[in-house]
């Protein structure tokens, strides 16, 4: 019985096969190819293939399928690459000139105006007082040589082959510009570090308070010579300190994307990573620029907060005078007071 | 002088990657880096279609403007060089292509990729023609020796073409006219801000 069944089966199997080839001659007989394109199927070719325009329609740019390891191989067309192009090239060094030289204008015309912030002689004059220990100038001076390099060498990458090519040639040029990419992709550790170790070490005098206010009100001793009153840091300090921590942070987030290409974004998100990155950057640089300036050449006395660590107590007396009050009340007699003759003393 | 072009007609493309394999074994491209590669759209449905594209050679090429290093040449056939003793390796003409056509061995960590390694229309770099430098740096010279792009020449469909814009445009003209069909000249849009008017 089971072989009976067996057998009609394969029968059937058999017969159906062979009918087939049949059954579907006189079908073909009847397409043939015809003149206006039609295939032995009866379809265009034409009316259901995927073409360009349709494909933009849905998306914004064209990928697919691809045989090879690399993901990003399979993209086709991504013509947002020439939308990336004409940021880069037509509207960044304007904006990054307009920023830069707009800041040292800017400072420029400040000194000409209020020319170098002095402070007023008191009795207190040639005393010193500890600002910023020996960890605090390191960190501070770590994170700077950092940060000025990596301007540089970022600069580089947008203004180099139009202000520095010219002048020492395509070889000589690609070999500093080689240079100046390793330092800016190494730099980029310490500097991140010392974004973080600033952030741990000084935030807990860069909360902003009602005394702020009361300084912006003021005009922070800018304008006129009355100094309003500051603890540690004052408002324009803290203005900073929460610039370096949240360009820092927005660097360090867009510039790991970068150090890790492709490792979590797409050609798009780098192509974003990219305009960031050197918008904020530009930004900082100029910032970073007000900075030194009041901090060297703008203000007398202030350098020697992050140069040698102390100050002037008349000098602190006057900006920081709440710190002052504190520190003394902490210890009147203690380590943060040197003699008044330092000179002698050291 | 010629304006010279790629263009791939996806009607004959039949996906079987001879174009990369040739131009790997042509110009000795590293392991990783492709220069040419064939991406199948709209995989498995209907309507499938397989291009394969390379560095396109663009009019206004996006490379060559957001080179930092200015590596970037255009030779008077229209093909898109760039000198690997210039090149600093930092990715940015990535970002602008529009057809994914820089590569970079990868060297070092943090993304300090190697000097870029791009389609060189098989006709070398900056060294001089069918040195030996410029054998190590960019592959052979084919246009030097009166040849066309290798991976066009040996398409066993005709599917890729290679050479003169105008030339090969009319080819592919002739191609749709006569079998009345063509998903279009994929990329020219994007690569040379025209397309083929059929």
């Amino acid at each position: 019985m089971r072989r009976a069944v067996t057998l009609l089966s394969t029968l059937v199997v058999a017969t159906t096969l062979l009918a087939a080839p049949a059954a579907f001659e006189p079908a073909q007989a009847q397409n043939p190819i015809t003149q206006d394109g039609q295939n032995p199927m009866g379809a265009k070719p034409t009316a259901d293939s995927v073409n360009e325009e349709f494909l933009f329609k849905n998306a914004d740019k064209i990928t697919g399928r691809i045989s090879i390891p690399d993901r990003k191989a399979a993209n086709l067309i991504q013509p947002q690459g020439r939308e990336y192009q004409s940021f880069r090239e037509h509207y960044l060094p304007w904006i990054g000139a307009a920023f830069i030289l707009g800041m040292i204008g800017a400072l420029g015309a400040f000194f000409l105006w209020r020319g170098r912030i002095l402070t007023e002689h008191s009795q207190e004059s040639g005393r010193k007082i500890l600002r910023f220990n020996t960890f605090e100038r390191f960190t501070h001076w770590m994170t700077a040589v950092c940060f000025i390099i990596l301007s540089l060498s970022g600069l580089n990458y947008i203004f180099g082959k139009r202000l520095l090519m010219p002048l020492i040639g395509p070889e000589a040029f690609g070999a500093l510009a080689q240079w100046a990419k390793y330092s800016h992709v190494y730099l980029a550790w310490p500097f991140m570090f010392g974004v973080v170790m600033m952030f741990v070490v000084w935030i807990k005098d860069n909360i902003p308070n009602r005394l702020d206010w009361a300084w912006i009100k003021a005009g922070g001793g800018f304008i006129g010579n009355k100094h309003p009153h500051a603890a540690r840091f004052n408002a324009g300090q803290k203005g900073v300190f929460w610039m370096v921590a949240g360009f820092g942070v927005a660097m360090s987030l867009t510039g790991l994307m970068m150090l890790f290409p492709f490792a979590l974004l797409d050609i798009n998100g780098m192509q974003v990573m990219q305009v960031i990155h050197s918008l904020i950057g530009i930004t900082f640089i100029a910032g970073i620029l007000a900075h030194i300036y009041i901090g060297t050449l703008g203000m007398k006395g202030a350098y020697d907060a992050m140069g040698s660590g102390k100050v002037d107590l008349a000098w602190a007396r006057a900006h920081h005078d709440l710190w002052v009050e504190q520190e003394q009340a902490k210890t009147a007699s203690g380590p943060q007071l040197t003699g008044r003759h330092p000179a002698a003393a050291e | 002088m010629a304006r010279m072009k790629f263009l791939c007609d996806a009607d004959r493309c039949i996906e079987c990657n001879a174009c990369v394999t040739a131009c790997k074994n042509e110009h000795e491209v590293p392991w990783g880096i492709n220069r040419r590669r064939v991406v199948t759209l709209n995989d498995g449905k209907p309507g499938e279609r397989s291009v394969s594209m390379a560095c396109m050679h663009c009019t206004d090429a996006p490379c060559a403007a957001v080179c930092p290093v200015n590596c970037f040449y255009t030779t008077a056939d229209a093909v898109v060089l760039h000198s690997k003793d210039i090149c600093i390796g930092c990715g940015y003409c990535f970002y602008a292509c529009p057809f994914g056509a820089p590569q970079y061995p990868r060297v070092g960590n943090f993304g300090s990729r190697g000097k870029m390694d791009k389609c060189t229309y098989c006709s070398g770099g900056p060294e001089p023609d069918l040195s030996v430098a410029e054998y190590e740096k960019y592959g052979s010279n084919r246009l030097a020796e009166g040849k066309l792009p290798l991976c066009a020449e040996m398409c066993s469909t005709k599917a890729l073409l290679a050479g003169d814009g105008e030339m090969i445009a009319e080819i592919y003209k002739q191609r749709v006219i006569k079998r009345g069909y063509g998903s279009g000249a994929w990329g020219w849009k994007t690569a040379y801000r025209e397309t083929v008017a059929i």
